[in-house]
């Protein structure tokens, strides 16, 4: 049951530009295991330049190191494209922000979650038909054989985030990286979706790393949270635990924002310091 | 006490598509007032119909006591001003601070340009070495910031604020809004803020309304809000929505 | 100029800081010019260019003989020498002196017909895409007219009208080509229409006329010096064409296009005398589209802008 699924040591990832080396990742070091993990941090924090080291989608000028970059024992640093499309899809899954952006808007879904279960195993058309209908079944999606025939820009953000999922998890994958996956969506839709997620993860034992800004969501998703800030790691902790966290910039992104009867004028605001970028 | 605000019966219709549905609502002078609801639920619609960018089928709307037609003369302008949300398409892509909070001086014949300027900068935060930056070089909440002092710099009596801090890092947000408080109080003007995330609302706002699909749900205080007091079932929705996850597996 | 002021003045440029208008537009102008000269191919269009300058500039010094008088007894047709580096023509005139002169008169076509087209389409552009409606249908409609010709057809029509003469030829060559640029303009204008920046500045008051002179022109200037710059090599062909039809420039002006007309006879066995020019041609033609791609890449919006 348990047993690491993915260990990352000291993982950067560098951008030339013209102005200079870009350090978005500098030193990134955690383990994940069946579990959930929450990587939280703001805009220029790499949070998801990690979750894109990992899949190996980073952007081909950057430049990418690390002591150990391994998912159940492969180097992920090491492999052939070939090696890596045979994970991806396969037993490593990436759902991204925007369902708009990131389903391909010139085919129909249901075509789309075929194509990815087709990839990756020899199934027939209509035993692949058959399965992805049962995956927008399992996404809560009422009426799969409609929404098989739509194309992306003709659902719902939370309907296209639900087939993203279905996609995403047709082939059975052992781990997902979630990048704000709920960030475009509505309030309330978000907690739907977020439930979905939570009963399949649960379900098939897969490991999960949850990429967002948003401290608390994590917090109540996620079995253990990494914050970080400005490249680096700076607080590792159980999500049970965040109120007691340690490190100033975690308190204070606690802190700062308003939270509905706990009424504070003016709102605290995170005092940076230099250091923590150190 | 005269509504600063007074809306009655609002229609907007974008080409057979009912944006809104017949909405009425009234700010007092010197409130804040909160629009909250999910997407397509109207409320920046009905901002953009006050500002008189959105074609209003039917309906009135009243500022300060006068009754809005199809078209907003420059006197309108000085008593209402608008914070867009998204910092990174509110500033032009070509034109420095300086530059872009001129032009509303020029616009409207302002003498002492030099000195509003350096006011609206200081107002908002801003050292003088912003001045003659460009829009990119700017972060997020800088760019916000800059917004503001435009939208201040006309000295109006009314801000309209569409989601101002929602596309703001957490911790950027806290300083925008407490920037916007301490405005508000300085300058004793009249909020009408629309937002998404209910916590922002009750925090800035002491009414609301709520929305959906272009049709007012509820009007309460944000004291009622936070306690729970609410009587439609949708606003009760969101209200849990926003206390966040709660894991069942 | 020691290192150190080269280094504080390139500071001074990239600062962060800038503490007034005049450093902001210089520190701008600067990353711009970086990012181009950092291609070679750029580099050399804007030395073809400048030479191109500096040779109109000093064609009286630089010539050797004069372009207009040659000597008929002895000088005809002449292969290229020592004395003639291009050889002479049929009337022998030096040829390359008649070079460095038409310079002159392909700068005052290209310059003339930037000059006149480029403000036409970026006025027609920008109005017919703010406007929309019926004002930009029939602004449209009106450039789809132009633009329905083949260049060199409509300006023949042009000068056919209006007369032989290079003035008619600049002016044919101009009311032709406009249409692209009222395109790219509008197309800028559409998609920055409805940006936030806009309504702010209607939200201000600003009059229909004061946002499309002075916030959305300033968008489509640099599209559009792409496309002029990329356009000049066609101009000069186009000027040359009619030339070469007895329709632009008249003998005895040594313009580039005429000169390959009248020596087009002797093309079998004095090639020099058409070949020189239209040699001429072919390095400014390709001087101007290496610095037009290169000033797409520098300014390019979208390549962050900077």
């Amino acid at each position: 049951m348990s047993g690491t699924l993915l260990e990352v040591d000291d993982l950067r990832v560098d951008f030339p530009t013209r102005t200079g080396l870009v350090q978005a990742v500098r030193g990134v070091s955690f383990t994940l295991g069946r579990e959930r993990l929450g990587i939280v941090g703001e805009s220029g924090s790499g949070k998801s330049q990690t979750g894109r080291a990992i899949m190996g989608l980073t952007p081909p000028q950057a430049r990418i190191s690390a002591r150990k970059l391994a998912f159940d024992g492969i180097d992920l640093l090491g492999i052939s494209p070939r090696q890596r499309r045979a994970l991806r899809g396969n037993r490593i899954a990436m759902i991204l922000q925007d369902p708009k952006y990131s389903l391909d808007p010139v085919m129909s879904i249901g075509r789309q979650i075929v194509e990815t279960l087709r990839t990756h195993e020899k199934v027939s058309k209509t035993e692949a038909r058959e399965r992805a209908l049962a995956m927008l079944e399992a996404v809560q999606i009422r009426d799969p054989k409609r929404v098989f025939n739509l194309h992306p820009h003709e659902v719902s953000g939370g309907m296209g985030q639900r087939a993203m999922i279905a996609m995403m998890l047709i082939a059975g994958p052992e781990m997902m990286i979630a990048d704000e996956p709920t960030s475009a969506l509505d309030v309330t839709v978000q907690l739907d979706v977020l439930g979905i997620l939570d009963k399949l993860v649960s379900d098939r034992g897969m490991g999960l790393i949850f990429i967002s800004h948003d401290l608390r969501l994590v917090s109540s998703f996620c079995d253990r949270v990494i914050v970080m800030y400005a490249g680096k790691v700076v607080e590792q902790i159980k999500a049970s635990e965040l109120s007691q966290a340690q490190h100033p910039y975690t308190r204070g992104l606690l802190n700062c924002m308003p939270r509905i009867g706990f009424e504070r004028h003016p709102l605290p605001v995170l005092d940076r310091k230099p250091e923590w970028a150190a | 006490m005269t509504a600063a605000i007074a809306i009655d019966g609002l229609e907007v219709i974008f080409d057979r598509f009912r944006a809104l549905k017949g909405v009425s609502l009234e700010v007092r002078t010197g409130e804040s007032f909160g629009l909250v609801g999910e997407s397509g639920s109207g409320k920046s619609t009905l901002l953009r119909a006050i500002a008189g960018l959105a074609p209003v089928a039917s309906g009135s709307i009243t500022v300060n006591g006068k009754a809005l037609g199809a078209r907003r003369d420059k006197a309108f302008y000085r008593e209402v001003q608008m914070v867009f949300q998204d910092p990174y398409g509110s500033l032009h892509p070509r034109q420095t601070v300086d530059r872009l909070l001129q032009e509303p001086l020029a616009i409207h014949g302002f003498a002492d340009g030099e000195k509003r300027i350096e006011r609206a900068l200081d107002e908002v935060g801003l050292g003088n070495g912003f001045r003659f930056r460009y829009a990119h070089q700017l972060s997020g909440g800088q760019r916000q910031r800059v917004a503001i002092a435009r939208a201040l710099i006309l000295e109006p009596s009314i801000l309209l604020l569409d989601e101002p801090t929602s596309a703001l890092d957490a911790s950027v947000q806290a300083e925008v809004l407490n920037l916007l408080e301490e405005v508000r109080r300085r300058r004793k003007l009249t909020f009408l803020m629309v937002s998404h995330d209910l916590a922002i609302i009750t925090h800035m706002c002491e009414r609301l309304m709520v929305m959906q699909s272009g049709e007012a749900v509820e009007n309460l205080t944000a004291a009622q809000l936070v306690a729970h007091r609410v009587t439609e079932d949708y606003t009760r929705n969101l209200l849990r929505a926003s206390e966040g996850f709660v894991r069942t597996a | 100029m020691s290192t150190d002021t080269i280094q504080s003045r390139r500071d001074w440029l990239l600062s962060e800081r800038p503490a007034s208008r005049m450093q902001a537009r210089l520190g701008r102008a600067y990353v711009a010019w970086r990012r181009f000269s950092a291609n070679r191919l750029a580099f050399v269009g804007l030395l073809i260019i400048i030479a191109l300058l500096v040779i109109a500039a000093l064609a009286g010094v630089l010539a050797p003989y004069s372009p207009t008088f040659g000597d008929l007894k002895n000088s005809r047709l002449l292969a290229p020498s020592a004395e003639h580096w291009f050889g002479t023509d049929d009337l022998g005139r030096d040829i390359l002196s008649r070079i460095l002169y038409g310079s002159r008169w392909t700068l005052y076509v290209v310059i003339l017909v930037a000059i006149i087209a480029a403000p036409i389409g970026l006025l027609v552009g920008t109005v017919a895409g703010y406007a929309g409606g019926w004002t930009d249908a029939i602004l449209m409609r009106i450039t789809d007219i132009f633009l329905a010709f083949p260049k060199l057809v409509l300006a023949l029509a042009f000068v056919a009208a209006l007369g032989p003469g290079i003035e008619n030829a600049v002016l044919a060559i101009a009311i032709t080509s406009w249409p692209p640029y009222a395109r790219i303009a509008r197309a800028e204008t559409l998609t920055v229409r409805n940006s936030d920046y806009i309504k702010a500045v209607q939200l201000m008051g600003a009059s229909p006329f004061r946002i499309v002179l002075r916030h959305i022109m300033p968008l489509c200037i640099s599209s559009l010096i792409v496309r002029v710059t990329l356009d000049m090599a066609g101009i000069i062909l186009t000027a040359a064409g009619l030339g070469f039809l007895g329709l632009g420039a008249q003998p005895p002006l040594p313009e580039w296009g005429t000169m390959i007309a009248s020596g087009r006879r002797f093309i079998l066995d004095q090639w020099w005398v058409a070949g020189a020019p239209g040699f001429a041609i072919l390095i400014v033609s390709l001087g101007f589209n290496l610095l037009g791609d290169g000033l797409r890449d520098a300014l390019d919006p979208r390549s962050g802008d900077q």
